[in-house]
């Protein structure tokens, strides 16, 4: 007696025949890539090996009022340095920046042998740098409230008085200095934004469907300037300027301060960088 | 008569000329593969330096082998020798062009190169 095979059990044979031989011939050959972890060491971008001192001056800071950027960025930076640095950090009362640079203003406005005795760091004021000079040679007005980064500009000419800096260096152990401008303002935008939706299908099943949608949002804009500063010279080594933001939903009511700190978080290791090696972690992918 | 044998004796030694250099290469890539294993097992191990000695020598013998340009890019990145990585994977991609975890990797490696790349002043 013969027993004639059923044509679909046939098919079905020959492709868990094909099923067997590409299983076997992936347990064979193995994976072709391997995720893996890797650090990279970055090495800091100034060689600060001639100081043991770090001075965290002050900074000239601008835009909302809720957050004092001078002191909250001369604070955060200090406890930043004192745990990832190999430098001491300086205890020292924050500096009022702005107040020194409008001193210093009006000392180089004056004319020379005016009635008024200059004070003490008056005195060591020298002339404004040129290029923030207006062209009658006389300086350019410096804003006393500063709301955006063109009321910065004329306080740029505070960072190239290498006499200034210097006679701090000297009153410090020419440490390393640091300062700069921090200016944090509100912003706000509205526009279409994608979103990712979660959806029920007639089936049950779950989808993550993107979609777009028009949306009023607010948040803050950081805009810190460090400048680096060779207490020795008073010369300016480095300085590099970053940019941050963050939006949120209109009707979520994030408190300045909290935005601040989450946008200096996302920049600190950019600014340690510039001071100190770090080692980056990551995970790359290994090919055969 | 004669041309067509002439025709028929370059052809067939066109054809073993092209046999024994697909046997060189086919040859090279399997040696160099050996080699990609290998550094593959002792990257995975943490020993870096001995990867980095096998991916040098597999992009030696067999310097078509994007894979081993990878490899040998990522140990480099490891290592904090960022120029010779940059190296590495632009050779990689110029060979596998299409290859979407060299270019992720690349791009990876950028963001972090980016971030070493100011220059690097005394005072």
């Amino acid at each position: 007696m013969t027993v004639r095979q059923h044509p679909k059990n046939a098919r079905r044979l020959v492709l868990a025949a094909i099923g067997a031989a590409c299983a076997a011939t992936l347990v064979a050959c193995g994976p072709t890539s391997y995720e893996i972890p890797i650090e990279t060491p970055i090495q800091p971008k100034l060689d600060v090996s001639a100081f043991q001192r770090v001075l965290i001056a002050g900074f000239v800071s601008g835009g909302t009022e809720d957050v004092d950027g001078n002191q909250e960025t001369v604070r955060l930076l200090r406890s930043q340095l004192r745990t990832k640095s190999s430098l001491r950090v300086i205890d020292a009362d924050v500096m009022q920046l702005q107040e020194i640079a409008q001193e210093q203003n009006k000392a180089a406005s004056e004319p020379a042998g005016g009635d008024a005795p200059p004070t003490d760091r008056e005195s060591s004021a020298p002339p404004p740098a040129p290029a923030a000079a207006s062209a009658s040679g006389q300086p350019l007005p410096l804003p006393q409230r500063i709301r955006e980064e063109k009321d910065l500009e004329p306080y740029e000419r505070l960072f190239a008085n290498t006499t200034y800096w210097k006679r701090i260096g000297e009153e410090y152990q020419n440490p390393l200095i640091v300062t700069g401008t921090v200016l944090f303002m509100p912003n706000t935008r509205s526009g279409f934004v994608n979103r990712d939706v979660e959806q029920v299908d007639q089936y049950g099943r779950r989808h993550v469907v993107p979609v777009r949608t028009y949306m009023e949002r607010k948040g803050f804009i950081l805009k810190p300037k460090f400048v680096f500063i060779d207490g020795r010279t008073g010369a300016t080594i480095y300085s590099e300027t970053h940019r941050e933001e963050v939006l949120y939903p209109a009707q979520q009511n994030m408190p300045a301060l909290s935005s601040y700190f989450e946008l200096m978080d996302r920049l600190v290791p950019d600014f340690l960088s510039a001071l100190s090696s770090q080692k980056i972690r990551g995970t790359r992918v290994l090919l055969k | 008569m004669f041309r067509r044998t002439v025709v028929l004796v370059v052809a067939v030694s066109a054809l073993s000329v092209m046999r024994v250099s697909l046997l060189q290469a086919a040859d090279a890539r399997t040696e160099a593969k050996a080699q990609v294993d290998f550094g593959i097992d002792v990257a995975q191990r943490g020993l870096w330096r001995e990867a980095i000695y096998r991916w040098e020598k597999a992009v030696e013998i067999d310097p078509t082998y994007a894979a081993a340009f990878n490899d040998l890019a990522v140990a480099y990145e490891h290592e904090g020798q960022l120029d010779k990585a940059r190296q590495a994977y632009e050779q990689a991609i110029k060979i596998e062009p299409n290859n979407a975890q060299i270019r992720q990797n690349y791009e990876l490696f950028k963001e972090i190169n980016d971030r070493a790349a100011a220059p690097k002043e005394r005072p």
